[in-house]
């Protein structure tokens, strides 16, 4: 089997001292930040980004994608024992996963989750590593039509799953494709929307615009309120699920598991909806659904094994057709960019090592998550217990560094406060950021895409849907649209949202 | 007319704002081109075009469908937050890492609920010695340490 044969690659690569030192670093930190409560998976890793720069590519991969899980991982912990989610994908944790913490069972919730997504990794690396390289070879026959048609199909994805008004999020979506196309125009060479500033000649950097829009604004959200949390320290007692637990979950982990991967892998896909999407299914399944929001354990294994699977099935969509799904994908692609890798479906033949590398390291950072994890618990909720006001300063001087360091010049610190005050900004106005940091990373890719289809069509649009895979992307992205245009949806749309927040 | 939607008003107009100055500023300054050879104005003055419709149909919803007020802004925090990391990029070459990060940990922690000195100082002693012992040590990040007149 050549799955095997790659996968055994794979963990040559992933498995050298060094790496999986790497891989060891990079899910401590992620975990360590992740668990600090308002400090999601974007933020973590925008702020730990410069640390990679130094490192090679495979080992640079290796480490973000740990710091990814990590931070997820230690996004449920959040929401487990403080009612906080860490990140929107662990929102569904919190409804049942602080019920059990509250009712002195949060050692079995934090069992659960970790386990479960412990579970719904192994699966998922298998399911990356079956349908990584057919779908690498379909892609390798795209030409800049069907780029261009997934481009935007991945964009209204992106659209729909935002919260609050439609309208509002494709034009955070157009926004950010505008701010991406700041810079020297490749085609001629121009420098656009420069303002005669030199440091803007090579745009602005993706990491100056999240950490603002994320970190910055972030913070001085939080620091709106006083923060009186309830955190469940002393009640974390015994870990390990009883017997019953186990015959609960084993089902809704499998569920979630299978439900996660395939929803993964769609464009705008991820942790969030499949999360969502496993609670949901739960609830309408299982015997249990009266305690549902009062602490089942099914409402936490479920969403927490499928946030896993669809974290880890999103890479399949950057890896094969180097086209992000999620904000979390647009920050690796920037990472692969500075480290001189262009994503797409070349990267697995011509780079077989990082390819299958990164993959296998998948597994092997859940893997340690789950063993040092439940054992390190106690660490982790003492870090809960650290009070805002010493945490915010010290994440301000990391993003300070981490910034400043990009070019070693402070024009780009400044950036990231004007892009903290527009987060600011938007988090009053209820403008999602996310779609935004999308548009920011594919703007330049959908305006050369868009003119090498114009110029192979000769200026005809019809081009896009004339070609089958891209008239099959369009329709389905105005299938996407009507859909949740329509009154009832929208309503629908409404309530779920509603509930997450 | 009276605005129902606050947040949906000034979100329109911002929208507004943002369109036509990528709108007006491309058809000024950069050549369009035609659709089969696009110029460098084509697909930024489309896009800003577009943004500027949208903003506009946001706008008008905000006379038509009610919505919540804009919280308030709470200017401490903005402005300590922002102050504090231009205070950083800025005063590191002249002060080092040593005196920049005393300046973010000082004027970002006013911008909190409570000031403790005390508190305040031990936090920065810690930063300080990581920071330099990760970043400069570790990752020989090329920054000053201390403040230029001091070395």
């Amino acid at each position: 089997m050549d799955i095997f044969a790659n996968l055994a690659l794979g963990l040559g690569v992933a498995l050298t001292p060094f790496n999986l030192m790497m891989c060891l670093i990079g899910v401590l930190l992620g975990t360590l930040i992740g668990v600090l409560p308002g400090v999601g998976p974007v933020a973590t890793i925008a702020m730990l980004l410069p640390i990679t720069f130094n490192l090679n590519p495979i080992a640079a991969l290796i480490m973000l994608a740990g710091i990814y899980y990590g931070a997820q991982y230690g996004g449920s912990t959040t929401a487990i024992l403080v009612n906080l989610p860490g990140e929107s994908s662990s929102v569904v944790t919190c409804l049942d996963g602080y019920q059990m913490a509250r009712q002195g069972r949060a050692g079995p919730a934090l069992a659960t989750a970790a386990l479960g997504s412990f579970f719904a990794g192994c699966v998922a690396t298998l399911v990356v590593a079956m349908f990584a390289p057919p779908l690498a070879e379909v892609a390798l026959k795209f030409g800049p039509a069907e780029y261009f048609s997934l481009m935007v199909l991945g964009l209204v994805a992106a659209v729909v799953l935002a919260h609050g008004s439609l309208l509002k999020a494709i034009a955070m979506v157009i926004l950010g494709l505008l701010l991406g196309l700041i810079g020297t125009d490749v085609n001629s060479g121009v420098l656009r929307f420069a303002f005669g500033i030199a440091e803007m000649a090579d745009g602005i950097g993706f990491v100056t615009v999240a950490m603002g829009m994320f970190g910055l604004a972030e913070i001085i959200a939080n620091l709106e309120h006083r923060g009186a949390r309830e955190v469940f320290t002393k009640k974390v007692t015994h870990l390990w699920p009883t017997k019953e637990d186990w015959k609960r979950i084993w089902a809704p982990v499998l569920r979630g598991t299978c439900l996660g991967s395939a929803l993964g892998i769609l464009p705008g896909g991820g942790a969030l909806l499949s999360s969502f999407a496993a609670y949901t299914l739960e609830k309408k399944v299982s015997r249990h659904s009266k305690e549902f929001g009062k602490g089942a354990i099914e409402g936490v294994a479920a969403p927490e094994a499928a946030n896993n699977a669809g974290a880890q099935t999103s890479f399949i969509p950057l890896l094969t057709l180097g086209i992000p799904s999620n904000a979390v994908m647009a920050l690796m692609i920037g990472a692969m960019m500075i480290q001189g890798i262009a994503p797409g479906p070349q990267v697995m033949t011509e780079r077989p090592q990082l390819f299958w590398g990164m993959i296998a390291s998948m597994w092997v950072g859940n893997l340690m998550l789950v063993v040092l994890n439940l054992p390190l618990i106690g660490m982790w909720i003492k870090l809960l217990t650290v009070p805002y006001r010493i945490l915010y300063p010290s994440i301000l001087v990391f993003m300070s560094i981490g910034v400043f360091s990009l070019s070693n010049n402070p024009f780009d610190v400044l950036m990231m406060g004007l892009f903290g005050l527009l987060g600011y900004v938007c988090v009053k106005l209820e403008c999602e950021p996310a779609p935004m940091i999308l548009g920011f990373i594919l703007g330049p890719l959908m305006e050369e895409n868009l003119r090498r289809a114009m110029l192979l069509s000769r200026g005809d649009p019809l081009t896009f849907v004339q070609k089958p895979i891209s008239a099959g992307f369009i329709i389905a992205s105005v299938i996407l649209l009507v859909i949740i245009a329509l009154p009832q949806l929208r309503k629908k749309r409404a309530e779920v949202f509603v509930e997450e927040a | 007319m009276k605005i129902k939607g606050q947040k949906d008003f000034w979100a329109g107009l911002m929208f507004m704002a943002f369109g036509l100055f990528f709108l007006i500023w491309a058809l000024l300054n950069y050549q369009m081109g035609s659709a089969v050879r696009m110029g460098p104005a084509y697909f930024p003055s489309v896009l800003g075009g577009l943004l500027a419709v949208i903003g506009l149909f946001v706008l008008i919803d905000s006379f038509v469908e009610t919505g919540s007020k804009v919280a308030r802004f709470h200017f401490r925090p903005l402005v300590m937050i922002l102050l504090a990391c231009l205070a950083f990029a800025y005063t590191l070459k002249p002060l080092g890492l040593v005196g920049a990060t005393a300046l973010v940990v000082f004027i970002s922690a006013l911008g909190g609920h409570e000031f403790k000195f005390r508190e305040v100082a031990t936090l920065y002693v810690v930063l300080v010695i990581f920071s330099v012992l990760v970043f400069v040590k570790g990752l020989t990040l090329p920054f000053p340490i201390w403040p230029a007149f001091m070395e």
